[in-house]
């Protein structure tokens, strides 16, 4: 089976995200895989590991970005990719589906492109339906149970409402949610070996498609507005007291 | 002269960061409170490959190198001393010195699964009535035939009650002319008949971690686990020092690092007499002063790991690493108490874990007073390193990953 996982370089979860100048900073937070991807990253390794094969790592972005195509090939996967050029600078999720399923294309004979559920930074999650609608290929999202049969996918979705069962025929998109589990940590052996990869790294010319022009843009952005917060103490004799006293001022803010 | 970490290096470190921050950090606590170890975690740490980094592959292990080891340690330690004591006494005392001293017979059998982490091991010479003067010790291994018998009782061991094998020494001969002839080394099957072991309990430290006792009466020891001649266990168990305390060292700059670190956040978010103390200068002295104890420390452990990558005796240099960690990890812990005042003295933050934990190491693998005199002993030109009958193999990438 041949399996591409699709992940994307963010900052670091802990980084504190602000609004400059109508532009997105997270100061120089240092730059991780996708959190979510890793799970994507699991989820194609455990099916290569169930059904023979190999993974294939994808990347869009920077020359920064193969730190994370490296956590991917230490994790386990076999080959990686980074798909970079100039041009793609600014490009919406509808742009990166484009080009992510022209490099899927390039890769040839793909069964299954794993995706994370979102990325943390944009946090806009269409990413992976897009690719799949670009494609003509199945879209199963939301992935938490995934079982391949032939040339049958059989998932389970974890949805608000509970889990749902669906499945299509490969080649198919995935996208995977943290119900599937914890994924696993690199090891020495992957460690070594990603150290010393040769990432080739595709430009759009490579793929034989032009830049994608965006269709969403980011006129404006803004932080939050900032909270008045004001703290008070209740205090009283006893515990009783004390609740009954909360309960009266929660009843005259009208929090309740 | 290049001071930087490589690629792989940076992503070792980073991967047990993640494991031990991920898994332990969550339950150290609660564990810490018990006084009881983390039933999964000697398991786990072997199924990572983390307690066989530094082995080649064909020993089982995971082919890094000696600085990796550091690393590993370091973020071990930033999370526990008791991940850390695991590595010192399984991977430092007992593989490495069988590594270094073993015949390729023993470290079929012995290392192997040690690296593995299929089995646990670790390093006996301290007794009830003996430490620093490990020429001194009573423990006697008696040859009859093709066995010794072992009889005598080994104390304060950590992993006593986890462990599969140790590396023990005992006196062989008791008539030798000098006393570090006295003794051999051997690797012994702690599941031997005659074996008896337990913990020890109310420790100030390393509260999850097990420390005990080994008792050996009349237990039988094949030949074949001898490490090196009859007479050469006082080397051995110096060599085996040489590993433990660059693990100790490497270990304690965790933990100063770790004291640092909750210092920085505490101190500026905690105000009084209307801003945060992080702005006052004696609490920013008390900081410059771990982040600088910090940067020696790594400096110090980072020499010792690239002369183990070259080959070169480092006892010397592993001396003033371990001493200067350990120490300045008991100043930082006990300064970030102070930093954090009250709270500080409450189980409810990390730190005073961490002033308990760093005070064993000032004492195990060599006192602060024994690595002054050690240092003495190489400044007053009273000790030389001598070539050794076996040294501790340098690092060579490819026929470790080969
Ligand atoms: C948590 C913990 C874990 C341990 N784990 C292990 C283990 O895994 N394996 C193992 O074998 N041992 C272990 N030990 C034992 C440890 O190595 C010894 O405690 C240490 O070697 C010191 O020996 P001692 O306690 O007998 O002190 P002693 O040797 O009796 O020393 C008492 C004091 O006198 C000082 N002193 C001794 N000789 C001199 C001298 N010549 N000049 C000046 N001062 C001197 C010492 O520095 C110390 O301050 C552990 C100890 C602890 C606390």
């Amino acid at each position: 089976m041949k399996i591409v996982a699709c992940i994307k370089q963010v900052p670091d979860s802990a980084a504190k995200v602000v609004a400059q100048d109508g532009q997105v900073s997270w100061g120089d937070a240092p730059l991780v895989i996708n959190p979510w991807d890793e799970f994507a990253v699991e989820a194609a390794l455990q099916q290569k590991e169930a059904h023979g094969g190999e993974v294939i790592a994808v990347s869009m972005g920077g020359e920064s970005a193969k730190e994370a195509l490296k956590h991917a090939l230490a994790m386990g996967c076999d080959s990686a990719i980074l798909v970079s050029d100039p041009a793609l600078a600014g490009v919406d999720t509808q742009g990166t589906a484009k080009v992510l399923a022209a490099a899927i294309q390039k890769v040839g004979g793909v069964d299954l492109a794993f995706f994370g559920r979102q990325a943390i930074d944009g946090d806009a999650g269409i990413t992976p339906a897009q690719t799949a609608r670009v494609l003509g290929w199945p879209m199963l999202g939301l992935s938490a149970v995934i079982k391949v049969d032939g040339g049958k996918v059989t998932v389970e979705r974890s949805i608000e409402e509970g889990r749902q069962t669906v499945s299509a025929e490969a080649p198919a998109v995935l996208s995977v949610v943290k119900d599937f589990g914890e994924p696993r940590y690199p090891s020495f052996m992957g460690i070594r070996k990603a150290s010393r990869a040769d990432i080739p790294a595709w430009t759009l010319a490579d793929l034989g498609i032009s830049a994608p022009a965006p269709v969403v843009a980011w006129p404006e952005l803004m932080n939050p507005p900032s909270r008045e917060v004001a703290c008070e103490f209740i205090t009283g004799g006893s515990p009783a007291e004390i609740a009954e006293k909360l309960a009266d001022k929660i009843i005259a803010e009208k929090v309740l | 002269m290049d001071f930087s970490l490589s690629e792989e290096h940076k992503m070792a470190q980073k991967m047990v960061r993640d494991f031990a921050q991920k898994e332990v950090a969550p339950v150290i606590k609660e564990y810490d409170r018990k006084q009881e170890p983390i039933p999964w975690v000697l398991e786990r740490m072997g199924e990572l490959g983390i307690l066989g980094i530094c082995f080649p592959v064909k020993y089982g292990g995971q082919g890094m190198d000696y600085i990796s080891l550091g690393l590993a340690c370091e973020e071990l330690e930033a999370v526990d001393t008791t991940l850390r004591v695991a590595m010192s006494v399984h991977t430092g005392l007992c593989g490495m010195t069988i590594f270094q001293w073993g015949t390729e017979k023993q470290k079929q059998e012995f290392l192997v699964p040690l690296a593995k982490g299929e089995k646990i091991g670790c390093g006996a010479f301290t007794e009830p009535g003996m430490g620093s003067d490990v020429a001194g010790m009573r423990t006697s291994a008696k040859r009859d035939s093709d066995v010794y018998i072992l009889n005598g009782e080994k104390m304060w061991i950590s992993l006593a009650s986890k462990a599969d094998l140790a590396l023990v020494t005992a006196v062989t001969n008791p008539e030798a002319k000098r006393p570090s002839q006295r003794l051999s080394s051997f690797v012994v099957d702690l599941h031997s008949p005659g074996v008896t072991r337990g913990d020890l309990h109310g420790k100030l430290g390393v509260r999850a971690g097990s420390t005990g006792w080994i008792n050996f009466q009349d237990v039988k020891v094949p030949v074949e686990n001898r490490i090196g001649e009859e007479g050469e266990g006082f080397k051995i168990t110096m060599s085996a020092f040489d590993s433990g305390r660059y693990t100790v060292g490497s270990g304690a700059t965790g933990l100063v690092r770790a004291a640092l670190e909750a210092s920085v956040k505490y101190a500026k978010d905690r105000s009084a007499f209307g801003k945060p103390i992080s702005e006052y200068q004696m609490i920013q002295q008390k900081i410059a002063k771990m982040l600088q104890d910090y940067e020696i420390a790594r400096l110090l452990y980072l020499q010792v790991g690239w002369m183990k990558n070259e080959g070169r005796r480092s006892t010397l240099q592993t001396s003033y690493c371990k001493k200067f960690a350990t120490e300045a990890s008991f100043e930082a812990a006990h300064e970030a108490i102070q930093i954090h005042g009250a709270y500080g003295f409450s189980d409810e933050y990390d730190v005073e874990r961490y002033l308990r934990n760093s005070r064993g190491a000032i004492i195990y693998e060599g006192s602060s007073e024994i690595q002054n005199i050690i240092q003495a002993g190489y400044a007053l030109g009273e000790r030389k390193d001598t070539p050794l009958r076996r040294e501790m193999p340098a690092y060579d990438e490819k026929e470790w990953q080969g």
